[in-house]
C-alpha cells in the first residue's frame, strides 16, 4: 500500500468510493476548464503579437518625428515645450472574470483643458513637433490596449499552470491511488468472507461429527 | 472606484513625447535608478507603468513581483533603439509557462 496503512471495513470502502467519484468528477471539470482558458490564452497571445508589433512600429515612428523635431528646434527648447502638458490621464480599471481569472480593462479619460494637446504655443516651435505629438497620441491607444492584453495573458498563463498542475495532480496520484485502496479493500473484504465461510463448514463438519458421529 | 494614473520610465529621449499625452513620465539615467522608480510607483496608485526595454534586465525582480498580480501591469516598450526582443522573449515565456513546455 502506498505509504500509510488503511483500514479494511466497509466505512473505509465507502468514504474511499466517494472520493473517488469526487475526484473523477472534479478531474473533468478542471481538464475543461484548463481547455477553456487554453484556448482563450492563445487568442490573447495572438492579439498581444500583433498589438506589440504594431506598437512598436508607432513609437518607431514617433521617435524619429521627435528627434526630427529635436534636431529643428534643438534639445532644450523640445523640452521645454513639453515642460507643462495641458491634458491629464486619468485611467479606469475594471475586472472581467474569464473563467475565475480577473482581469482587468482600462478605459483612460483625457482631460484636455482646450481642445487640442499641443501644450505651447506656435510661435517658437516648429511643425515637426506637432507632428510628433500626433504620432505619439496615435499609438497611445494601441498601447492601453497592449497593456490590458498584456496583463490578460500573464494572470492566464498563471491560472493556467495552477489548473494544469491540478488536473495533473488529480489524475496521476489521487485518483490512481483512490483506485488502488479500493480495490485492496474489496480484495481484502472478499478474503475475510471465504475465510469465514471456511470457517463454518469446519465448524459444521466438527459439530456434525460430535452429534452423529459421523463423518464426510 | 479609484482613478488610477499611467507612468512611463525610460531614458530622457525616449519618453520625453509622452509628457505631452499628459502621462506621469519619470527619467532614469541608468538600470539602478529606474530600477527604484518603478519600485516607488508601483505602490502608488498607478495601473499600467510602461518601461524601456533597456531597463528591463535591471528591473527583473520587480517586473516579476508584480506578474500575478492585476495592478499595476508593467508593460515593456521599445526604447529608441528599437525593439530589443525582451517583451517578445517574455511573451514565449509566458506561453511556455502555459502550455508546459515551448511550442514555438
Amino acid at each position: 500500500m502506498a505509504g500509510k496503512t488503511i483500514n479494511p471495513t466497509r466505512m473505509e470502502l465507502t468514504r474511499l468510493k466517494g472520493r473517488l467519484k469526487t475526484a473523477v468528477r472534479g478531474h473533468k471539470l478542471l481538464k475543461d476548464k484548463r481547455d477553456e482558458m487554453m484556448k482563450q490564452f492563445l487568442d490573447v497571445v495572438r492579439r498581444n503579437r500583433e498589438l506589440r508589433r504594431k506598437v512598436e512600429e508607432g513609437l518607431q515612428r514617433a521617435g524619429a518625428s521627435l528627434s526630427l523635431a529635436a534636431a529643428v528646434m534643438g534639445p532644450e527648447m523640445l523640452e521645454q515645450s513639453l515642460l507643462c502638458p495641458k491634458a491629464r490621464v486619468s485611467l479606469d480599471v475594471d475586472f472581467r472574470n474569464i473563467m475565475s481569472v480577473n482581469v482587468p480593462e482600462y478605459a483612460f479619460h483625457t482631460e484636455a483643458q482646450q481642445g487640442d494637446l499641443y501644450p505651447y504655443g506656435f510661435a517658437q516651435t516648429s511643425g515637426e513637433l506637432d507632428a510628433a505629438l500626433d504620432d505619439i497620441s496615435a499609438v497611445f491607444q494601441d498601447m492601453l490596449e497592449l497593456a490590458q492584453v498584456e496583463k490578460t495573458m500573464q494572470l492566464l498563463a498563471q491560472e493556467i499552470e495552477k489548473t494544469r498542475r491540478r488536473v495533473n495532480a488529480l489524475e496521476y496520484v489521487v485518483i490512481p491511488e483512490a483506485q488502488r485502496n479500493i480495490r485492496y479493500i474489496s480484495m481484502k473484504l472478499d478474503e475475510n468472507e471465504r475465510g469465514n465461510t471456511t470457517r463454518l463448514m469446519k465448524v459444521k463438519d466438527m459439530v456434525l461429527q460430535d452429534a452423529h458421529r459421523y463423518s464426510t | 472606484m479609484t482613478m488610477y494614473k499611467i507612468a512611463v520610465i525610460g531614458e530622457r529621449e525616449s519618453v520625453l513625447g509622452f509628457r505631452a499625452l499628459g502621462l506621469d513620465v519619470r527619467f532614469a539615467a541608468d538600470g539602478e535608478q529606474a530600477r527604484q522608480t518603478l519600485h516607488r510607483l508601483a505602490q502608488e496608485d498607478y495601473a499600467v507603468i510602461y518601461l524601456t526595454e533597456s531597463f528591463s534586465a535591471a528591473c527583473e525582480a520587480e517586473i516579476a513581483k508584480y506578474k500575478d498580480v492585476a495592478v499595476p501591469a508593467i508593460i515593456l516598450i521599445p526604447g529608441r533603439g528599437g525593439s530589443l526582443g525582451v517583451a517578445e522573449a517574455a511573451l514565449q515565456s509566458a506561453v511556455e509557462r502555459a502550455v508546459g513546455a515551448d511550442i514555438s
